[in-house]
């Protein structure tokens, strides 16, 4: 399929880009364009501007900010897989960039775009959600930070306003354990379940595709607070969490699946 | 007959690993496929195609549609006068494709209706607008279901089937035997998923005449289909592949969308182009395989095979085409590699509101070997034998060819204890069992499981002749002409190489052309692992005969007998034998020979008389992880005879890409409906085709067992990793899980589907 018409403007900074959002109610913002292209190819979206940010300098970074770790939402999954302050500081992050799709949809794709994006299918939304990352989003009001956990509101959707442009994403120092467990059938596919797991003080599990959109699994983690086994919290993992049933696996298989993958994440970290 | 090679000659370049020659332009500057083509006040065609299975169209509304910006015209059935496509199968005329559907549509993906516009987008668009109104009727997709008459496609036939044959039932076959196994095996539908969709471009020459480039693997087919169909003397139809992205088999048919193209040209006397989108080409290009069979097989306590029995059904899609007529191949290969003394097949090919079945590599073949070589291991596993003595005992020897099957084949030639004993070496089966055995023990949750396939396949199935001329040029060089169609193939390296080996000729100086009717007279095409025993063997017997012509010129140039005429070592030209300076340049020879009338040049039609049947023995090592039902392919090793190789490269990179082909069938692959008719994997992200990262490093071996049919001493090998593979990797997964009770589960073997029997 083509994409419906649509009109293309490149923005040349920030303001810039939200000057130009604004000019359009049905605007998307386009950065490496691979969540949004093949949505548009089978018109389940057809935004009559897109603003392409791709080209924004100013938004592809990653810097060491002491407490934290800083990366700029434009940062491609090659850059965010190869960062030598992520290798060192977070890990679980290179990892994971390094895992989605394949080299060419590395090159182009940016974690922004994932995040704000909000798939819950998306291997980054979820390990951002384990790591209780902090998003920050700028608009012409100003400035606001919000957390991954109020971030991802459902399918596809996420705090973000229509006039907001994701700018950063904030990641604290001080992950001392990491597990991230994908299961699919071919390397490049989508994850069928993914799991999540971070040690921070605590211990933070999250999952990809177990739901409309990334899900921290309240059930193992208070399972482990409880002081729980990590086969009994393993068990609990999907407690609340009723799974979509597709081609590669039924309702029933993912939550086998979640339960087998925290276990092995837990062992694992 | 004698196999005439170089006596002179200390190296031959047959045999060695020669780069494609193909390869520098299509790595550089790309290929130029029918999507390249480009012509002034050129036309782009997008079609309406049904999205419901199987639906009464109460009308075609074209209005909004022609309306659109762009839009140059718009067809629907009632504006093609064309008759329906005849299928093979004449008793059922009530089965010929229309163009485009009239009436009533049979399978989601079937043309409705034919926009024309003046970009591709604006067609599309354009498509978008059409209106047709469907008044929904039941839906068949299941084939054992379309046996009943509940749904039926075609009411003036009455009932689903299409054709049948054999029979099956004499239960006193298996009378003799200790031990009777059944087995139902579901050989799924693929999409044979080329990278280069389907598409096809029109003009008028500027002779008047109809010249058409087609993504075919059969050019001339489609001359005569477009001279026949358009009421055209074939003379004016002039029919150009040019680069081919791959078919797989499913080029070899002709499709209406093509064949409206050339009709539309003619019509609005304007070029016209037509390439479809991937997802056009997920349900428009035929499907592949589609067979339910049910399988007994019986045996004395000691394993001896007694008799067997194939009862398929074939799924034929909404219009039979070739697929429908495939079991026949399935049958011819039933018995595989063992001296079966009793053997019954039976088969009935039906409609379903489906894709149409074409052949996809290994068309019929991998469903009798698939079929075979699982119930052997069934049947192992009951008698508590190891699958490969079971098979080894069972093996038609080596002394008994040219062998007669039970279902009309005769094997040429084979050796296929001599795979077997190679494969067993190579893969160190003995060790591979220990550990499989001691990963057992520890109870590991990633439990390994062997697979043994030994197959033999037919190739060049449906004996027939194939062109080939050689000509020397004015520059000293050669020009070939083959009636073959490559389509990824490198049929331009091997012909080179072939001709070189007679000539001396360097391949750099030799020019290869496929797929122009105007230039090859006539030439069937590369389907059926058929190119090099026909095709090369052409170009290898015309090579011959022009060179003996060289000699006769050179010798008389040179004052000497044509019998002590040789190449020169650089191939320039010839010389006296024993005497370099006595010598001329084939530059001068073909002035020579102009000035003699006598033409360095022959062409001819080489024919074998009987097919050849290429074999091997493939193993799969696979680990799968009980937990998840995951399925990791660690090795694979195969040691296939296809004869002698004359080109290894080519040959190794065929095998290669078969077996990966294969394994995507046990693991991966399958083309699904949901239960009204709706394609449930219509794209390649839902499609899951193979890609490097599921597949280990190759092992790959090669034993060569030399044909006498063809003075190459080739069989084909384009399709028997394809065939050999796919049992093996579905026996290793069942032999990975036989310690917890399963039998058999149907492919692709997907970690639902195994962690769902596991579970059970």
């Amino acid at each position: 399929m083509y994409p419906a018409k649509f009109d293309y403007v490149r923005a040349t900074d920030v303001s810039d880009a939200l000057a130009k959002i604004g000019s359009d109610e049905d605007a998307k913002f386009i950065a490496g364009g691979h969540s949004l292209v093949p949505l548009m190819k089978f018109r389940l979206a057809t935004p009559s501007l897109l603003v392409d940010i791709g080209r924004i300098g100013e938004l592809s970074y990653v810097k060491d900010e002491g407490d934290y770790i800083a990366i700029g939402a434009l940062t491609r999954h090659h850059d965010v897989q190869h960062s030598e302050i992520l290798q060192s500081h977070l890990p679980i992050l290179s990892h994971v960039a390094g895992l989605v799709g394949d080299p060419q949809v590395r090159h182009r794709g940016t974690i922004g775009g994932s995040v704000a994006h909000g798939d819950g299918a998306s291997d980054l939304p979820a390990v951002l959600l384990a790591l209780d990352a902090t998003m920050v989003a700028r608009s012409g009001e100003g400035q606001r930070e919000i957390q991954a956990k109020s971030f991802f509101k459902g399918f596809l959707e996420t705090d973000l306003r229509p006039d907001e442009i994701l700018t950063e994403i904030r990641v604290a120092k001080g992950v001392k354990g990491w597990s991230f467990q994908k299961f699919n059938r071919r390397a490049q596919d989508w994850a069928i379940v993914g799991v999540a797991a971070v040690s921070n003080g605590s211990t933070k599990v999250a999952f990809v595709n177990m739901g409309s959109s990334p899900l921290r699994s309240v059930g193992c983690e208070e399972a482990l607070r409880d002081g729980a086994s990590i086969t009994e919290a393993a068990e609990r993992a999907v407690d609340g969490i009723e799974p979509p049933s597709d081609l590669n696996a039924t309702s029933e298989f993912r939550v086998h699946l979640a339960k087998v993958l925290t276990r092995r994440a837990l062992e694992e970290i | 007959m004698p196999v005439e090679f170089r006596k002179d000659a200390v190296l031959s370049i047959l045999g060695n690993k020669v780069l494609r020659l193909e390869d520098p332009k299509l790595l550089t500057v790309g290929g130029t496929y029918v999507g390249d083509l480009w012509l002034e006040s050129m036309v782009h065609v997008s079609y309406v195609t049904s999205t419901v299975a199987h639906a009464r169209i109460i009308g075609v509304d074209l209005e909004a549609a022609a309306s659109m910006p762009g839009v140059v015209a718009i067809y629907s059935s009632k504006d093609v006068e064309l008759s329906p496509m005849a299928s093979m199968f004449r008793d059922k005329p009530a089965m010929n494709r229309p163009f485009l559907a009239k009436d009533r549509v049979r399978f989601v993906g079937e043309p409705v209706a034919m926009v024309l516009a003046t970009s591709q987008e604006a067609a599309i668009d354009a498509a978008e607008m059409v209106l047709v109104e469907y008044d929904p009727l039941p839906v068949v997709v299941d084939p054992e279901r379309a046996l009943d008459a509940d749904v039926v496609l075609y009411d003036e036939v009455g009932s689903n089937i299409v054709t049948s044959f054999g029979e099956a039932g004499d239960e006193t076959i298996f009378g003799s035997c200790d031990v009777v196994v059944s087995l139902k095996i579901i050989n799924q539908r693929l999409a044979p998923a080329p990278l280069e969709v389907r598409s096809a471009m029109a003009t008028v020459d500027k002779y008047g005449r109809l010249l058409f480039y087609a993504s075919t693997q059969t050019p001339h087919a489609v001359k005569t289909l477009l001279a026949k169909v358009l009421k055209l003397d074939p003379t004016q139809v002039h029919v150009i592949t040019p680069d081919v992205g791959g078919g797989f088999g499913a080029k070899a048919t002709q499709y209406p969308e093509e064949i409206l193209v050339a009709w539309a040209a003619l019509k609005l006397g304007r070029p016209v182009r037509w390439v479809e989108t991937r997802s056009e080409n997920m349900v428009g290009l035929g499907h592949g395989r589609a067979q339910v069979q049910n399988l007994t097989l019986g045996a004395l306590a000691d394993g001896t095979i007694q008799a067997y029995r194939v009862d398929v059904i074939q799924d034929s899609g909404a219009y039979p085409s070739i697929g429908a007529f495939l079991p026949i191949l399935t049958k011819t290969m039933a018995s595989g590699v063992y001296d079966i003394p009793k053997i019954e097949f039976r088969s009935t090919s039906v409609v379903t509101n489906t894709t149409p079945i074409v052949s996809y590599r290994g068309a019929g073949r991998p469903e009798a070997t698939e079929a075979i070589e699982r119930i052997i291991d069934v049947l192992a596993r009951k008698l508590d034998m190891d699958p490969v003595e079971v098979r080894r005992i069972n093996l038609i020897s080596k002394d008994r060819f040219p062998y007669d099957t039970g279902t009309g084949a005769t094997y040429d030639v084979g050796d296929y204890e001599g795979a077997l004993d190679m494969l067993m070496e190579y893969s160190n089966y003995a060790e591979l069992r220990r550990e499989q055995k001691e990963r057992l023990e520890t109870s590991s949750k990633q439990v390994l499981g062997v697979g043994v396939s030994v197959y033999v396949e037919i190739t060049n199935p449906f004996p027939n002749s194939e062109f080939g001329g050689v000509e020397l040029t004015k520059d000293g060089g050669l020009s070939i002409r083959s009636g073959t169609s490559p389509h990824g193939q490198g049929h331009r390296t091997a012909w080179s190489m072939v001709a070189s080996e007679i000539f001396g000729i360097p391949l750099e100086k030799i020019q290869v052309i496929t797929g122009d009717t105007d230039v090859v007279p006539h030439g069937v095409g590369t389907f059926g692992s058929r190119s090099l025993q026909l095709g090369g063997a052409a170009v290898h017997e015309a090579s011959v005969r022009a060179f003996e012509m060289a000699r006769e010129v050179a010798a008389e140039m040179l004052e000497a007998s044509p019998s002590d005429i040789v190449p020169t070592p650089d191939g320039d030209g010839l010389n006296v034998v024993g005497v370099p300076t006595s010598k001329v340049t084939y530059a001068e020879i073909y002035e020579r020979s102009i000035a003699i009338g006598k033409k360095v040049t022959h062409e001819l039609d080489f024919s074998e008389t009987n097919s050849t049947f290429p074999f091997g023995a493939h193993l799969a090592v696979v680990e799968v992880d009980i937990e998840t039902g995951k399925v990791e392919l660690k090795r694979f090793v195969a040691v296939d005879d296809a004869g002698r190789i004359v080109a290894p490269l080519l040959a190794e990179g065929q095998v290669h890409g078969g077996i990966a082909q294969g394994v995507a069938q046990a693991l991966l692959e399958e083309f699904s409906y949901d239960q009204r008719g709706n394609p449930q994997t219509g794209n390649l992200s839902d499609y899951t085709f193979i890609s490097a990262m599921e597949l280990p490093s190759f092992e790959v071996s090669h034993q060569e067992t030399p044909t006498h049919l063809n003075p190459l001493g080739a069989k084909g090998i384009g399709e028997s990793g394809t065939i050999g593979s796919t049992p093996a990797v579905h026996n290793a997964v069942l032999d990975a899980l036989a310690p917890f009770g399963l039998i058999h589960i149907d492919m692709p073997l997907t970690p639902q589907k195994i962690w769902s029997a596991l579970s059970r």
